[in-house]
């Protein structure tokens, strides 16, 4: 029903989802498995996809199980700041679209846990980890959604940040991971260009809109460009980190600097396009490199929001214990509901037997 | 065909725009009050669910109050009846604005709704509005799914624990005031029923309270005894203390900036 109400005048790509790299992803993707093999080394060095019957290391199980947890529960947290603003859009139809948009966000965030439960693990433990703090979520939610137009700088900056993640991630060597990324990402790019067009309509509207959406753009860029995770090498490089593991197991394929340039690549001209300006003195383009310069990342803000010292870190996990807490009822019906349920159809059946 | 300005029958033009708007504003109201709940249900099927049904009564909103601005004759827009009519102006019924409760309220009030709508779009399928009669034949396979859907929640609370079950009876009783409103005649309605534009609310009851009653039996909840007040005056625009609120929410963007296209 959308489908047509974000037309780019020149279609170009607008996120990764949209590029060759998603098209030669899905492609591998298609490719593994084509003949099978019986050894995880083995997996791994054909390049081919682990799936749950398959033997694997136990790190290799919980790197996957921690990375798809923080994934999954990047969507569900993900909905607050949005779902923040469903009862105040400005017009019916950005209601709606706002609607479907969460409604995808929580969708996604089923899918994952669904591939989290392929490596043993329980929905419930893992939302129980997330409310305890021993499971993460992207950072990125932990600052507000404070006017109409961060709607827009969430799906155009936080939403094509993610892809660029998400479609390096239609690779990964875990089979339902790498199936799930497949599908998210279509969504995720179309999430993308409605954020892109909130602000395009913005800059093209009263001096107050404009304001507003540039306003948006210059709290949300630094974080966006945070969500690549640290740098990789350098100063502000982390030792003993999880990436050389990662990308030797498949699955993690390309570095965080990497990513991120490319995404600010990526980025830069739609700025222009749109009209706003990224708050970066130090950004310019490097005829030589043919890659946009950008300055440091504040990485003391960085690890400040890792470690739980956000604006709204404290109060992102409260909703969220809240509405559980409160839902605690409901889920204990159903299951009793669905006992009781099993019980009378066992007894039937019982009765039909004696009948017969 | 249509005409602009007058319904097929000639009923005034005026009257049957006021029809529709009371129909359009229940469903805008219920989205907003589900609105609420994205992000704050028992699970997260259920935030897909409450936000699904949101966006199905959206989209009736947006088309009943499209249709209203041509039979008018105003030429209003989906968002100048939505964004910029004041309290006075909005025709829905207290059930929709009530602040949203726990969840066994919820799926009680989505029971009530659901099946009156679910029986008044049947009808309204065969409305001498063409435009109307399209509206309805999409609404009515909507309302379906929301009828199963809050009908299987009740049944699961009513038969589910011993706390569910009081909460599902608790909830029926908060609901019963706000239930008769749905089911009062008023002379749009009566006028709009004549014409073949619309049908009469009151006899929606008897079948709406049949259904509900199989599944309150199914559910082993009582239905509560008459309520010894009932709201109303709803279609006449004289709401609640929670409507000023919920208009607030949902208008301040909009009516900020005016004319701001977005």
């Amino acid at each position: 029903m959308y489908g047509n109400d974000f037309g780019d005048p020149d279609r170009a790509p607008l996120n990764a989802a949209e590029t060759s790299m998603y098209a030669d992803a899905v492609a591998a993707s298609a490719q593994a498995n084509s003949e099978l093999l019986d050894s995880f080394e083995a997996i791994i060095a054909a390049d081919q996809k682990v799936e749950p019957r398959d033997v694997m290391p136990e790190g290799y199980r919980q790197t996957l199980i921690r990375q798809i947890a923080q994934h999954a529960h990047s969507e569900i947290i993900g909905m607050q700041p949005e779902g923040n603003w469903i009862t105040r859009a400005p017009s019916l139809r950005r209601k709606a679209i706002l609607l479907a948009k969460v409604q995808d966000e929580a969708g996604h965030g089923l899918y994952l846990y669904s591939a989290a439960e392929t490596l043993g693990v329980d929905r419930s433990e893992l939302m129980d980890k997330l409310h305890a703090g021993k499971q993460k979520y992207s950072t990125i939610f932990n600052y507000p959604a404070l006017t109409w137009a961060d709607n827009g700088a969430i799906g155009w900056l936080v939403d094509g940040a993610a892809i660029m993640n998400q479609v390096a991630l239609c690779r990964c060597s875990y089979g339902p991971y790498s199936r799930a990324m497949i599908r998210i990402c279509k969504e995720e790019s179309f999430h993308q260009r409605q954020g892109f067009e909130i602000l395009w309509t913005l800059m093209r509207g009263t001096p107050a809109q404009q304001a507003m959406a540039q306003d948006a753009v210059n709290r949300f860029w630094w974080p966006a460009l945070m969500m690549f995770g640290p740098r990789d090498t350098g100063e502000h490089a982390i030792e003993g980190g999880h990436t050389a593991q990662s990308m030797a197991w498949g699955i993690k394929r390309f570095a965080n600097d990497e990513l991120r340039q490319r995404f600010v690549d990526m980025t830069v001209p739609q700025a222009q396009r749109i009209g706003v300006t990224l708050p970066d003195p130090d950004l310019r383009w490097n005829e030589q490199s043919g890659h946009w310069e950008f300055g440091e990342i504040d990485w003391d803000e960085f690890w400040a929001v890792l470690r739980g010292n956000g604006p709204c870190n404290a109060q992102r996990i409260a909703h969220k214990i809240r509405a559980h807490d409160e839902g605690a009822w409901v889920r204990e019906a159903a299951m009793a509901y669905a006992d009781k349920a099993a019980r009378r159809a066992a007894s039937a059946r019982e009765k039909e037997g004696n009948a017969a | 065909m249509n005409t602009p300005g007058r319904s097929r029958q000639g009923l005034d033009g005026e009257l049957a725009a006021a029809y529709l708007l009371g129909l359009a504003d229940d469903a805008l109201v219920y989205a907003q009050r589900l609105g609420e709940w994205v992000s704050r249900s028992p699970q997260v099927e259920e935030d897909m669910a409450l936000g699904n049904v949101a966006l199905d009564l959206i989209g009736q909103a947006r088309r009943l109050y499209t249709r209203a601005g041509e039979l008018d004759g105003t030429g209003r827009c989906e968002d100048d009846y939505a964004m910029l009519r004041d309290e006075r102006e909005f025709r829905n019924v207290h059930l929709v604005e009530q602040p949203r409760g726990d969840f066994g309220r919820e799926m009680v009030r989505m029971l009530w709704f659901a099946t009156y709508q679910h029986e008044l779009y049947t009808r309204l399928a065969a409305s001498t509005d063409q435009t109307l009669a399209g509206i309805a034949a999409k609404a009515v396979k909507e309302a379906a799914y929301h009828v199963t859907h809050a009908a299987t929640w009740v049944v699961r609370l009513g038969d589910g624990t011993t706390e569910s079950h009081e909460r599902a009876q608790l909830a029926l009783w908060w609901v019963a005031p706000y239930v008769g409103e749905l089911f009062t005649d008023d002379e749009i309605s009566i006028a709009a029923a004549d014409s073949g534009l619309g049908t009469l609310p009151s006899a929606l009851l008897a079948p709406v309270r049949a259904r509900i009653g199989a599944v309150l039996g199914e559910a082993t909840l009582e239905p509560p005894a008459a309520p010894t007040w009932s709201s109303s005056g709803g279609r006449r625009g004289v709401h609640s203390e929670a409507m000023g609120y919920l208009l607030a929410e949902l208008q301040h963007v909009a009516r900020s900036h005016p004319g701001a296209t977005w």
